[in-house]
């Protein structure tokens, strides 16, 4: 077994162990995270402008490249191939050759694919502008891009396997997930992007869309976050995760169940019945694995239950896990038959997809670059209370949020089944809509209060220096 | 096994992907062998419900027609349905609108035939456009049921035909800002909203309305 904590004392080991700072290319870093907000912020641009249509206080009616329908494709490819694609790259240049005490395969290779992945989301954000999406949901990237970002994920995964696959001995549980995350993003890209366009329609094409929309999440995005969760937690809490043996069920159980899931996404849809209901069973059992996993992040902060007051980034990651645990429980529910029938086609399914993307894996984010901006910086934060301000804005946005929508989709649910005219449905969400706007922009306040706050500290490591 | 690189690269990583692949995506690309998929040419040819449409807009606007697409024959019809298609793609209607009616909750009968795989084998649903969301309601059976009026004012202004809709208004569908002037882009979203249900024999499909005070009155028929 690997020691999770000695990644942490590597400036003090012994002569023959590399320095942490040789290895990582700290200002690459940076970039990463700093790019990653600069697409939150186009992304929650796209949110605002969808959700100032849907109360019809939109003031830009009649731009072609302000179109609602358009910014609702951005909102949704710049959170996961701007935001948390760059935060995902930039800690796994923190943390990759940490782990291995290994640099990555090349440095010219690294500042590559930052300006090439740059290129690729910003060319699918006006791709996108300009009408040219592609009618696959998460993967709306004009399929002329699609070849490109390919070849990136594929230079990424090159770059980040090559210390890896040099390490001998046992590996720790963050780069079992690393190394299968970066086959699955690969494999879940080119299935999603390139079957159901150029090989099959209809029905089939529709399945591989349940697949691509759930392996994104689940094959790509899960991994590497909890891969992370498994690095940052044992550091900050100083100590060894709680059980190995849940380590490996959370794992391999993730693994084997996840891909089997996608279909859930179509239900009553003519994919025969019999591969909904196997969708449905996997489902339920992803709930069962990640009940294992919960137990188990618990388990390891047993007795220092107060790092949640004291310590931020702890704070951030605990409130995640929290929210993923409900998030899956209410997964393992509305997969099935019965919830679907009410549920699906509402807002209740997009009060989810916000809980998971922001409530769980963004807010790990802002929980690493709390803990990463100062030991990059060499700085402490500008201001705590603005760091509290973040938490507490973000969380009682998205709490709001999810509270809202949900119960928005029941009501829509209702309306339509009960067979009132359409426009009962509309006018009945109204005020679910108005309440959804300014959670929003209460969960976009606490981010400009956290750019304010790195700016600031930025600021103050210039004068320092 | 389970620690390994390769145990995770090959078991983990490939092998399960794989399984999921076969089981879930391959299994319904075989099941649907027997329906071979159909072009566009194919769906044009003998769809007198969509060649009627399309007559209809060379009559309405003789003049933006002429302009864009000449004559109102299956050779125009087709190329009018492939980009209305990439325009319904292209400006995100299928993230408001769905394009299938399930066998529950009362969807047959606001919308008429539930959903089967044979009205999907064809070019125009690659990727399928079924949609995960309404905010407005299902265009499945859509065609046929409004007129290409009703249509071209609602795409120019969906406020004035449909007060209370929170549907954006697409001004760049027409010549001059000028909802009597649908261009080549207005022409083709129209035939395409046109060709949804067209293909079935319940072709325009109208729900039977009962207001809402009647409703709560009779609540068990």
């Amino acid at each position: 077994m690997s020691e999770p904590a000695s990644s942490d004392h590597l400036s003090s080991g012994a002569n023959t162990t590399p320095l942490a700072r040789d290895l990582v290319d700290e200002r690459l870093v940076i970039w990463y995270f700093l790019a990653a907000l600069g697409y939150l912020f186009v992304s929650m641009t796209g949110g605002l402008l969808m959700a100032l249509q849907l109360v019809q206080w939109n003031p830009f009616q009649d731009s072609e490249f302000l179109s609602p329908g358009r910014w609702r494709m951005i909102h949704t490819n710049a959170i996961a191939y701007g935001f948390l694609a760059n935060c995902f790259l930039g800690a796994l240049h923190w943390a990759v050759p940490r782990m291995t005490l290994k640099p990555v395969l090349h440095k010219a290779l690294s500042m590559f694919i930052f300006l090439a992945w740059q290129v690729v989301v910003l060319s699918t954000a006006a791709g996108i502008l300009m009408g040219q999406a592609q009618g696959v949901e998460w993967g709306e990237t004009p399929t002329w891009i699609d070849p490109l970002a390919l070849a990136g994920l594929a230079l990424v995964a090159a770059n980040f396997m090559a210390p890896i696959i040099r390490t001998k001995g046992p590996l720790y549980v963050t780069l079992w997930y690393f190394m299968a995350a970066f086959v699955w993003t690969f494999l879940t890209y080119a299935m999603g992007n390139f079957v159901p366009q150029y090989f099959v329609s209809g029905t089939s094409a529709g399945a591989i869309g349940g697949l691509f929309i759930h392996d994104l999440v689940g094959l790509f995005v899960t991994p590497l976050a909890w891969g992370l969760m498994y690095y940052f937690v044992p550091i900050l809490l100083k100590k060894p995760i709680w059980s190995h043996g849940l380590s490996l069920v959370g794992f391999w159980g993730l693994a084997f169940f996840y891909p089997l899931n996608g279909i859930h996404h179509f239900l009553y849809t003519p994919i025969p019945d019999f591969l909904e209901y196997g969708a449905i069973v996997a489902t339920i059992a992803v709930e069962f694995v990640v009940t294992t996993v919960i137990i188990n992040f618990f388990g390891t902060i047993w007795g220092s239950g107060r790092a949640v007051i004291t310590n931020l980034p702890i704070r951030w990651f605990y409130t995640g896990m929290v929210l993923y645990f409900i998030t899956c429980a209410q997964c393992a529910m509305q997969v099935t038959h019965t919830f679907q029938k009410l549920i699906h086609f509402t807002d209740w399914v997009v009060g989810h997809a916000h809980l998971v993307m922001f409530g769980v894996f963004s807010l790990w984010f802002f929980g690493m670059m709390t803990y990463l901006f100062p030991r990059l910086f060499r700085q402490s934060w500008y201001s705590r209370a603005l760091c509290e301000w973040h938490f507490w804005l973000s969380i009682s946005g998205i709490t709001v949020m999810f509270i809202d929508l949900t119960l928005a989709g029941v009501f829509q649910g209702y309306y339509w089944a009960s067979l009132q005219p359409w426009e009962a449905s509309i006018d009945g969400s109204y005020p679910f809509w108005v309440t959804r706007l300014f959670a929003g922009l209460v969960i976009i306040a606490g981010q400009v209060v956290f750019v304010v706050n790195i700016w600031k500290t930025w600021r103050l490591s210039n004068a320092s220096a | 096994m389970f620690e390994s690189k390769s145990g995770i690269l090959l078991i983990g990583g490939l092998g399960f992907f794989l399984f999921a692949f076969l089981s879930n995506a391959l299994v319904p690309i075989l099941l649907y062998q027997h329906l071979p998929e159909q072009t566009v040419e194919q769906l044009v040819e003998d769809n007198q419900n969509l060649i009627y449409q399309f007559e209809d807009l060379s009559l309405r606007y003789p003049e933006q027609f002429k302009k864009y697409y000449d004559k109102p024959d299956t050779k125009n019809l087709a190329r009018a349905l492939r980009l209305g298609r990439d325009i319904y793609v292209g400006e995100g209607c299928w993230h408001c609108h769905s394009q299938f009616v399930r066998p529950v909750s009362n969807e047959s009968v606001r919308w008429g035939k539930v959903a089967s795989s044979d009205e999907y084998q064809n070019e125009l649903q690659r990727p399928v456009m079924w949609g995960t969301r309404r905010v407005g309601p299902d265009l499945s059976r859509e065609g046929g049921r409004r007129g290409n009026d009703w249509h071209a004012v609602h795409f120019f202004d969906p406020h004035s035909v449909s007060p209370g809709s929170p549907m954006p208004r697409y001004p760049w569908f027409y010549d001059d800002k000028d909802p009597a002037k649908p261009n080549e882009r207005g022409i083709a979203i129209i035939t395409y909203i046109q060709w949804l249900g067209s293909w079935l024999e319940e072709y325009p499909f109208y729900e039977d309305y009962v207001p809402l005070q009647e409703q709560m009155q009779n609540p068990l028929e």
